[in-house]
């Protein structure tokens, strides 16, 4: 069990944390938040600061923004990344956190992760002209580039669906999740 | 009544106990609620047979004498089997004996049944672990026109409605089931989570052969990695047939059931399936895999190439480019929904405080800690990779019947000696 020699991951804390949520289940209640204001246009910017972890209020160690628009071809401003392709760096990211965890934990040593993802839409069903085409993703598509010390391929293989078991956005994205939206 | 030990099940675990016990003089009872090997009689359906060989089919002393080693029981080989060993092992044996509840009194533990109390120093929960069938909550969704049905109490083909069946899950259940389901003319859709694939010969052998040569059948649950992981891994793609045929998701794809992601929820009418399909069978492919180059090793370091034939990798699990991600429930295609999502154990009786948030028994090695005198036996991968299986009951009882031994000669409650 390594407590981050390899590629930087905590391997041991995270096994003490499996460890106590599993004695305490409650502790692994999680709330995440995000607070969202709108700017301009279809600009927004999304605030990340608080949530709620291991039975109490915590704090990042500082505040993240995230900046959304939309691109140019709808009239809109360009200012950042659409929300579409944020929820790619989520995927991505979290896919990529467990790809270290799990070489952390096989001890695999890293030398470089690239991934890039692909994620096919038709707008047509967000502009309304065909209601028979779903407004988000038809197909993702993630691809790896891995270079890691003395593993076989299999061994980098086994490595990219390990993340894709323990990864939380690839849940998110692959099962329904009941969502409510109200007005305060 | 009075004994020392009070084994709760006359199955094969049980039997094998309380053969161990008599060799070291401990008085017990053995209490079965119905007949023996209750459980192979009365809750299965009618094609199972086991997933082992009939040559690995062996109890403490006792193990298969026919002529057909390579060949897999039926239902009521496998009752005749238990049956035999029973009338050999001769324990002081009370049918018809349901245990309605156990409790502590004091050092002391309190077995109550339909036929009489017992009290005992030690008590060991035989019991199995398939006791009740496993149907995830979302069942409840299910539109009223569609039949839900468990394995529990699935018999046969012709039980169900004609008509399409969905088969959530395909452990070995799953696929056996889907496989006869489907031969019986009706279009089976089978709906895929996590699952162990694995051929059922490889290089000439029986692949549970393998895992017993190797020493993977004797993994210790304090060695592996992660034993939560190890207890949860599903029942492996096997079935025993007297062709000894491999029933992984390429040969039901090849006879014409389908596909489908893991059952995610069901809304609206509407099976919701999860994209993760890929990512499942890709998994399990990787993870046979790894089993099969794990073999090629063991076989390559003992120098025993030529013995056996030659290596093979299989052909990766067969997954349409775009999988649906969900299924109308309410169109009339599909009129049974048959869950096989495993079976987990009744501890409805047990009013003793061992049971964590879950439901599940807190137990190290089936050494019930937090009860002195408690010992489960019986369950996946209780001490070994081996346990769940019949030929892991001689190790594990040993084990456990060494420990209460040992633990009936310390503790001596003033009161009754």
């Amino acid at each position: 069990m390594s407590t981050g020699e390899i590629n930087g991951v905590d391997t041991a804390h995270l096994l003490f944390a499996r460890g106590v949520v599993g004695d305490t289940p409650a502790a692994g209640d999680y709330t995440w938040r995000a607070s969202n204001e709108w700017v301009h246009g279809t600009h927004s910017r999304t605030t990340i600061g608080g949530y709620f972890g291991l039975g109490e209020e915590r704090a990042h160690k500082s505040t993240y923004k995230v900046e959304a628009d939309h691109p140019l071809e709808f009239n809109a401003e360009d200012n950042a990344a659409t929300p579409v392709e944020i929820v790619l760096a989520g995927l991505a990211s979290c896919l990529t956190a467990g790809v270290a965890a799990v070489a952390e934990n096989r001890e695999i040593k890293l030398r470089s992760v690239k991934a890039t993802v692909e994620a096919d839409m038709n707008i047509g069903g967000i502009l309304g002209s065909d209601p028979e085409v779903r407004n988000g993703f038809s197909d993702v598509r993630v691809a790896y580039q891995i270079d890691a010390d003395e593993a076989s391929s299999a061994d980098v293989e086994a490595l990219v669906a390990q993340s894709q078991k323990i990864s939380a956005v690839f849940d998110i994205l692959t099962n329904p999740t009941n969502v409510t939206v109200q007005v305060n | 009544m009075r004994t020392d030990t009070v084994v709760i099940g006359a199955g094969h675990t049980g039997l094998a106990v309380s053969y161990l016990l008599s060799q070291r003089s401990i008085d017990h009872v053995v209490l079965e609620r119905g007949e023996v090997a209750n459980t192979w009689r009365t809750e299965r359906w009618d094609s199972l047979r086991l997933l082992t060989p009939n040559w690995q089919t062996r109890l403490p002393g006792f193990a298969y004498d026919g002529d057909d080693p390579d060949g897999f029981m039926t239902m009521s080989e496998i009752v005749g089997f238990i049956g035999r060993y029973a009338r050999w092992v001769d324990p002081p044996l009370h049918t018809l004996t349901n245990v309605t509840s156990v409790r502590k009194e004091g050092d002391d533990y309190e077995v109550v049944t339909n036929r009489g109390v017992w009290s005992c120093r030690s008590v060991v929960l035989a019991t199995g672990e398939f006791n009740l069938p496993k149907v995830p909550p979302i069942a409840s969704a299910l539109p009223p026109s569609v039949e839900s049905v468990t394995p529990f109490h699935y018999r046969r083909p012709s039980d169900l409605p004609e008509g399409g069946v969905l088969v959530v899950g395909v452990s070995a259940t799953g696929v056996q089931l889907a496989d006869e389901i489907h031969r019986s003319g009706r279009q089976v859709t089978v709906s895929v989570g996590e699952h162990v694939r694995m051929p059922r010969v490889y290089r000439g052998k029986d692949i549970r052969y393998w895992f017993e040569v190797t020493g993977l059948s004797d993994e210790r649950y304090d060695e592996v990695d992660d034993i939560v992981r190890a207890r949860s891994v599903p029942s492996p793609q096997l079935v025993g047939t007297p062709e000894r045929i491999t029933l992984d998701l390429n040969a039901l794809t090849d006879r014409g059931v389908r596909l489908v992601g893991r059952l995610a929820g069901i809304r609206d009418g509407k099976a919701q399936l999860s994209g993760s399909l890929h990512n499942k069978c890709n998994r399990s492919d990787l993870k046979m895999g790894r089993l099969l180059l794990s073999i090629d090793e063991w076989i390559a370091e003992h120098g025993l190439d030529s013995e056996y034939g030659p290596p093979r990798r299989y052909e990766r699990t067969r997954v349409e480019k775009a999988p649906p991600l969900g299924l109308d429930l309410t169109s009339g295609e599909i009129k049974t929904v048959l869950w096989a999502t495993g079976y987990r154990p009744d501890y409805s009786w047990l009013h003793v405080p061992v049971l964590d948030h879950k439901g599940r028994l807190r137990h190290d090695g089936g050494v019930v800690s937090d009860s002195p005198g408690m010992y489960r036996i019986g369950m996946n991968f209780l001490r070994r990779r081996k346990s769940s299986f019949i030929h892991g009951a001689e190790d594990d009882a040993r084990d456990l019947v060494d420990h209460l031994s040992a633990y009936l000669s310390t503790r001596v409650p003033a009161r009754s000696r």
